[in-house]
């Protein structure tokens, strides 16, 4: 095995590691925006195909990489954009004020019809 | 400035992304700094693809730069504007099969480094045996990904059946392929090992091993059930992070290679978490254990005993608002009809009333681990009142009424009770404990995993049928007139 080789081994064992850790301790609620961000994450091949873009040297291995790019670039811009959108909606409110008073009497209930088809606030 | 020192900006640049991604996924620890964390795995994602730009453009990587410069912007523009078209366009309950597309596409990208990687390696002589192993791998995992990803997809998304697709002959096939990868495997190591240069059976063999594993994808998730389908695209997001790195490995970049190995480290952590969540193995759910014939068979005949009763939204409505606490169980029924917003107009009208009320969050509820927390978000529910599973469950036998709505197989008490159930030993959520159950349902139809819910036909439990969004806004008209 090549210096190279080895030293990449040692990152890539790190990296393991540290994703363990750091992900391990991320609460269920947020489960899926995480895996939406780690996949946004693994676009990262965009890098790697930008990079084999560059040593093509023959027609087949340019389309192949331009395909690679095109799939890339959809990961990345894709996951970020549908990451960021639900994690908007985690917007932090303040906890609903404390009950009002309880119904005071159990009053009978109108027997009102049904309201149809009432359109949301 | 000097290749040299360019090399060394480039490397120290992927360290800086590196570093970025893995403080932005730490960020994502806590909801109210998850978004930004989000961002920072961003700005590192732009500083790897900005270095790479740098070191592409000044020629340590190419020789014609404007042919390099023009594929790789149309190609960004083309990829890119897609994904942001599709993020920006997608309904929030269409985002699971959203991401398991993301997915596919970053798994086909992976697998295509790799190749083309290879490709030219071979062109030249003979790839050396470490990087025809990774070469190898990244090929295996990355078209795996690929086609088990759109399946994945296509299946969430209704293109493809949902329930478990047992093709006659299928696990054969799926061994075959299985066999022609390891074979095709074998043969390029050990040619490569014997390092008599690339023939015309090298393309074969990697060709083969291509087809196969885009087969073995196929067949490995089409006769898994759509219940099943969280634990799947998570095992498979594991799976592209993990292509990603052994293409990193080739392509010798340690920017792909400490981002994949992250990713791989995440999906593998998220996919044991799922089948924690559903009390399944994750052998057991990849074999296709669930819903085969005789386990639909087995959870149909459960269906004809027992009557169940209809209420309307009158009753509901009196029974919600004179109630002291109200536990709220949404499930996918309620994200397919929108009805987020209605859940919670009817949750702060009780409110007002005086009513406590919770939301109890199965961990697999929706479609997704924490999609139901992301849709309530949507709609403004604040957190405090989204409970998870461990804590909500005792709460039940206090509450006086439970709301189903939407929501099936995580109530099913035969996860409990019938260990003939495919769902037997699958955490739920205890509704049948609460005093009063009612359950907002379009029709009797069983959920996503085929089989009958027989707290349907409890003499506690009132179903009101209906879309889950008419259903709930007659109960807000109605409880408004109580």
């Amino acid at each position: 095995m090549s210096e190279i080789l080895l030293t990449s081994l040692t990152v890539f064992v790190l990296a393991v590691l540290v994703g363990f850790e750091v992900i391990s301790k991320v609460p269920a609620t947020l489960h899926t925006p995480l895996m939406s961000g780690a996949n946004a994450i693994h676009g990262v091949v965009l890098i790697g195909a930008m990079a084999i873009v560059a040593t093509a040297d023959n027609p087949l291995s340019l389309v192949l990489s331009f395909v690679a790019v095109v799939f890339a670039a959809m990961n990345v811009v894709g996951g970020y954009l549908v990451t960021d959108r639900m994690l908007q909606m985690f917007r932090q409110r303040r906890a609903p004020a404390a009950p009002s008073e309880p119904p005071a009497s159990l009053a009978v209930p109108s027997g009102e019809p049904e309201g149809a088809g009432r359109g949301q606030g | 400035m000097d290749p040299q020192a360019l090399a060394t900006i480039e490397r120290l640049g992927y360290v800086l992304a590196g570093a970025l991604f893995v403080v932005g996924l730490h960020r994502m620890n806590h909801p109210a700094t998850a978004r930004s964390g989000n961002q920072v795995s961003a700005v590192g994602m732009t500083v790897a693809v900005l270095v790479t730009t740098v070191a592409i453009a000044t020629g340590t990587l190419a020789s014609s730069v404007g042919v390099v410069g023009l594929v790789i912007l149309a190609g960004a523009v083309i990829g890119g504007g897609l994904g942001w078209w599709l993020a920006r366009s997608v309904q929030m309950t269409a985002m699971p099969q959203l991401v398991s597309l993301f997915n596919a596409v970053g798994g086909g990208a992976a697998a295509l480094v790799a190749v083309d990687d290879f490709v030219k390696l071979s062109r030249v002589g003979q790839a050396p045996v470490d990087t025809t192993v990774f070469v190898g791998l990244g090929v295996v995992i990355g078209s795996i990904t690929f086609s088990g990803s759109l399946i994945a997809s296509g299946k969430l998304q209704g293109l493809v059946p949902s329930r478990p697709l047992v093709i006659p002959g299928g696990r054969f096939v799926t061994i075959l392929a299985g066999l022609v990868v390891l074979g095709g495997f074998a043969y390029l190591v050990w040619q490569a090992w014997l390092g008599v240069g690339a023939t015309s059976w090298t393309y074969v063999a990697l060709a083969s091993i291509v087809v196969a594993a885009l087969v073995f994808g196929v067949t490995m998730v089409l006769p898994i059930g759509g219940a099943d389908m969280p634990v799947v695209i998570s095992l498979l997001n594991s799976f592209t992070g993990t292509a990603a790195a052994m293409a990193g490995f080739v392509i010798d970049n340690q920017g792909l290679i400490i981002a994949g190995a992250l990713v791989g480290a995440a999906g593998g952590i998220l996919t044991r978490l799922m089948a924690q969540a559903m009390n399944r193995s994750l052998a057991n759910i990849v074999l296709g254990g669930f819903g085969t014939g005789d386990t639909v068979g087995a959870g149909a005949e459960t269906g004809a005993e027992g009557t169940v009763r209809q209420v309307g939204p009158d009753d509901v409505a009196v029974m919600l608002a004179y109630a002291r606490s109200v536990i709220i169980v949404p499930g996918y029924g309620l994200a397919v009809a929108q009805a987020q917003h209605q859940v919670h107009e009817l949750a702060e009208l009780l409110e007002s009333r005086g009513v406590d009320v919770k939301y109890a969050i199965h961990p697999v509820a929706g479609r997704m681990p924490g999609h139901m927390n992301v849709l309530l978000a949507e709609a403004n529910v604040p957190y405090p009142q989204l409970y998870e599973m461990e804590r909500i469950n005792p709460e039940f036998p206090r509450t006086d009424v439970a709301l189903v709505v939407g929501a099936n197989d995580v109530t099913n008490p035969a996860a409990r009770s019938n260990p003939k159930s495919p769902i037997y030993g699958m955490p739920i959520l205890d509704v049948d404990a609460a005093q009063n159950v009612v359950v907002i349902k379009r029709s009797m139809r069983p959920g996503y995993a085929g089989i009958d819910n027989e707290l349907y036909s409890n003499p506690k439990t009132g179903m009101l049928f209906g879309d889950a969004k008419e259903a709930l806004a007659s109960l807000i008209a109605a409880v408004k007139a109580v």
